[in-house]
């Protein structure tokens, strides 16, 4: 009876082992057709002339060349880095301090949690019109628009990210606050830790694999913003150099790479897919820097 | 597994492709059929002979590029056949597929004998299979040598049968309200002295000189396509550009100065507060809130409901001699005869244009769909400033053609100038009009190199 339960359980691993590819298969295709190959297709494009994308011509590194030479990628580059860093400190702060209240069990909390996170709800295009709007409503006031300051654009798409993302992160702390064991926070009751060490001591350790997740979240989701800096600014104002050439000050980097993809040129699309690779790879590298940073601060309970 | 997913996919795509190309064919379907029908139930044609070109009469294909005109151009080519015996095949291509459909159609042996080549592009493709029109009939009958286009050699390849315009539009009511006549409105001075006496007395006049001056999306290009146009226009005259130039000279700058500066300072929105935008021009100026506005004839329709003796004048700029200018005419719509064809149907085809330019009846349903044809014996247009621009022209004032479209990576180089101008918009200083100047000029090579470089 046992022997031929054990015969059975040996049977079924080996049927597993047999099928498992024709379950895993669907998935590991899409993600072939869906990841791996636009991936590598996408390298190899970078390092070549190409109007569509079947007619591609090999022309070597001379696109990341003219990537690096164009100012106003340096300039997407750096304004990007700025509000990814300015963004990435706001939202968490923001976004621990209201989930921080709201664990503290006043009345109306799931209400407050739902008014909150319903920003994150609403597309990145139409964020981007409706805050345009409400920024000039406020601006007109001293006739003076959106469009017309660097800094009025830079804090804008700062408001703008923080109302739609501090509700997310939010949830995400609210989860991570919510593991923290009682009988921890009971215990440094006891032994007489004021509530700011029990928020620095015990909550905070408790709950970095939530804070490790959100930086990373707010980390890439600012470098890779795109939407709202189309719809908030599209990059105005610009500031026009001597010789004719423009850096569109609140420009970022998705910006910068969709609208030289656009430009009707033979060697634009190169150059902006040359861009993309450069961009991912700093996207990749600094959120993996991040998380490993962050993870090495993670207490195990 | 996997295949028959594959199989699947492919075999639905297939499905797909045969149901568009099936929807793509039926217009043209649709059109050859009730001319030959026509033309069988037709005396003079021969009722058993299923050929619809009978022996040295000669067959018209006209290959239609307009989508609105088809309706019209159907109903012409029945009644010339019913007239004349002479079998007329329109078929029209769907917006945005001209070209591929022309390459298609070129390649069989009844072959399109009247087709569109519209532009300096066109000319370069299609120069080969263009019959020189110079001392036709056909050219005899137009009124004007505007729209017609050249190869480089100088033959006459295609002719114009319609065209748009745009300059400044003008509500006479509110300016002889305020004391002034339109009349009177000559050159840049005048202009000048009309629009800031309406401004300086909007109070008590109850309307403004010009509508809000916008710079978002919905109402700059009437700056960055449309006004811009004078500069580049008056910087070529003496010598046509045939392609883009790969810069500027700027010239005319002050002149496009003169009238942008003029328009904004004295519109019922304040300069600083162009940049967001959010007036509807349009309602402005049909609700008699301001006696002038910038826009184009294809608006003539919706403005006349409100403003019946609305009139569209020059851009009147400070320029010498502009007061023997024009309205801001172009197209896309210029006729070339297939010189590929037999000369049967070249003269067939040629009677047929004839016709329809100078015949009462067609021509008139031709200027019912197109709003004009800058044809002699064609009846007058129905649209308010196409016949205001054929009045400049007949009194033989220079027609001012959209050299605009020639402006490089267009959007880059409009967005640009949009910046530029809000700038200067807020803080009319020389400085910030350096920066337009960059823009407008400078921007116009980089853009240039953008795109061929």
């Amino acid at each position: 009876m046992k022997k031929a339960k054990h015969t059975n359980n040996n049977s079924l691993r080996r049927a597993t082992r047999m099928w498992s590819p024709l379950f895993l298969g669907p998935v590991v295709i899409a993600f072939c057709i869906g990841f791996v190959w636009p991936f590598l297709q996408g390298i190899w494009l970078s390092l070549c002339q190409f109007k569509t994308i079947s007619d591609a011509k090999f022309i070597g590194f001379g696109n990341y060349v003219k990537a690096f030479q164009d100012a106003s990628f340096r300039h997407a580059f750096w304004y990007t880095a700025l509000f990814a860093i300015v963004s990435l400190v706001i939202i968490n702060v923001l976004a621990f301090a209201v989930a921080y209240v709201l664990t503290q069990g006043i009345k109306g909390s799931n209400l407050f949690r739902t008014v909150f996170f319903m920003p994150n709800l609403i597309g990145g295009i139409v964020l981007g019109y409706i805050w345009s709007m409400i920024f000039d409503g406020i601006l007109s006031r001293w006739s003076t628009s959106i469009l017309m300051d660097s800094k009025f654009g830079f804090w804008g798409l700062i408001i703008l990210m923080c109302w739609q993302q501090i509700g997310y992160m939010m949830i995400i702390y609210i989860a991570g606050l919510q593991n923290v064991p009682g009988e921890m926070l009971e215990a440094a009751r006891i032994d007489g830790a004021t509530r700011w060490q029990t928020l620095f001591k015990v909550t905070i350790p408790n709950v970095m694999p939530s804070i490790t997740i959100c930086m990373f979240l707010s980390l890439t989701n600012g470098f890779k913003l795109f939407d709202q800096n189309l719809a908030l600014t599209a990059g105005q104002p610009f500031t026009i150099l001597p010789d004719g050439t423009t850096v569109k000050q609140t420009e970022m980097l998705a910006l910068n790479i969709f609208n030289t993809f656009n430009t009707p040129s033979a060697t634009s699309q190169g150059t902006a897919q040359a861009k993309a690779v450069i961009f991912f790879v700093l996207v990749a590298g600094l959120g993996l820097a991040q998380l490993a940073y962050t993870r090495k601060r993670e207490v195990q309970q | 597994m996997t295949k028959k997913l594959i199989a699947l996919v492919l075999a639905l795509s297939m499905a797909m492709a045969m149901l568009l190309a099936g929807c793509a064919s039926n217009p043209g379907t649709e059109g050859s059929t009730p001319p030959e029908s026509q033309a069988g139930t037709e005396t003079k044609a021969p009722d058993d002979n299923k050929d619809p070109a009978p022996a040295g009469e000669g067959r018209v294909y006209w290959l239609n590029f307009k989508p609105e005109l088809d309706t019209t151009a159907q109903e012409l080519a029945q009644t010339y056949t019913a007239k004349t015996g002479v079998p007329v095949q329109v078929v029209t291509a769907a917006a945005g597929t001209y070209s591929q459909t022309l390459i298609a159609e070129m390649d069989k042996t009844e072959a399109p004998t009247l087709f569109v080549i519209g532009n300096t592009a066109g000319v370069k493709d299609w120069k080969d299979y263009a019959l020189d029109l110079k001392g036709t009939a056909i050219e005899a009958e137009l009124n004007t040598d505007a729209y017609n286009l050249y190869d480089e050699t100088g033959k006459l390849v295609s002719i114009g049968y319609c065209y748009e315009c745009y300059g400044i539009i003008v509500n006479p009511t509110l300016v002889e309200q305020a004391g002034h006549k339109v009349e009177d409105i000559k050159n840049f001075e005048t202009l000048k002295t009309v629009v800031e006496d309406i401004h300086a007395r909007a109070g008590e006049l109850g309307f403004d000189a010009f509508t809000s001056c916008d710079m978002d999306g919905n109402s700059s290009w009437r700056f960055t396509g449309h006004m811009a146009n004078l500069e580049y226009f008056y910087e070529q005259k003496d010598d046509p550009w045939t392609e883009c130039p790969p810069s500027l000279t700027g010239a005319y700058m002050e002149n496009f100065k003169n009238l942008y500066d003029l328009c904004i300072n004295n519109s019922l929105t304040s300069p600083n507060e162009l940049a967001t935008g959010g007036h509807d021009a349009a309602q402005e100026f049909m609700d008699g809130k301001a006696a002038f506005t910038v826009q184009g004839s294809w608006e003539y329709a919706k403005y006349a409901e409100k403003v019946p003796n609305a009139v569209m004048i020059p851009y009147y700029c400070g320029v010498e001699g502009e007061e023997k200018a024009g309205l801001n005419c172009g197209t896309e719509n210029c006729w070339a005869i297939n010189s590929k064809v037999s000369e049967a149907d070249q003269k067939a085809t040629m009677d047929f244009m004839v016709w329809l330019v100078s015949d009462p009846d067609a021509s008139a349903k031709m200027v019912a769909e197109l709003g004009i044809l800058p044809y002699k014996n064609a009846p007058e247009s129905t649209n308010g400033f196409l016949k205001n621009a054929a009045d400049y022209t007949a009194a033989g004032n220079y027609v001012m053609p959209w050299v605009t479209n020639y402006q490089p990576n267009v959007d880059a180089y409009r967005a640009t100038l949009v910046a530029a101008l809000n700038q200067y918009n807020s803080d009319q200083s020389d400085a910030n009009w350096e920066t337009v100047k960059t823009a407008f000029v400078d921007g116009w090579a980089v853009q240039y190199q953008a795109v061929n470089g």
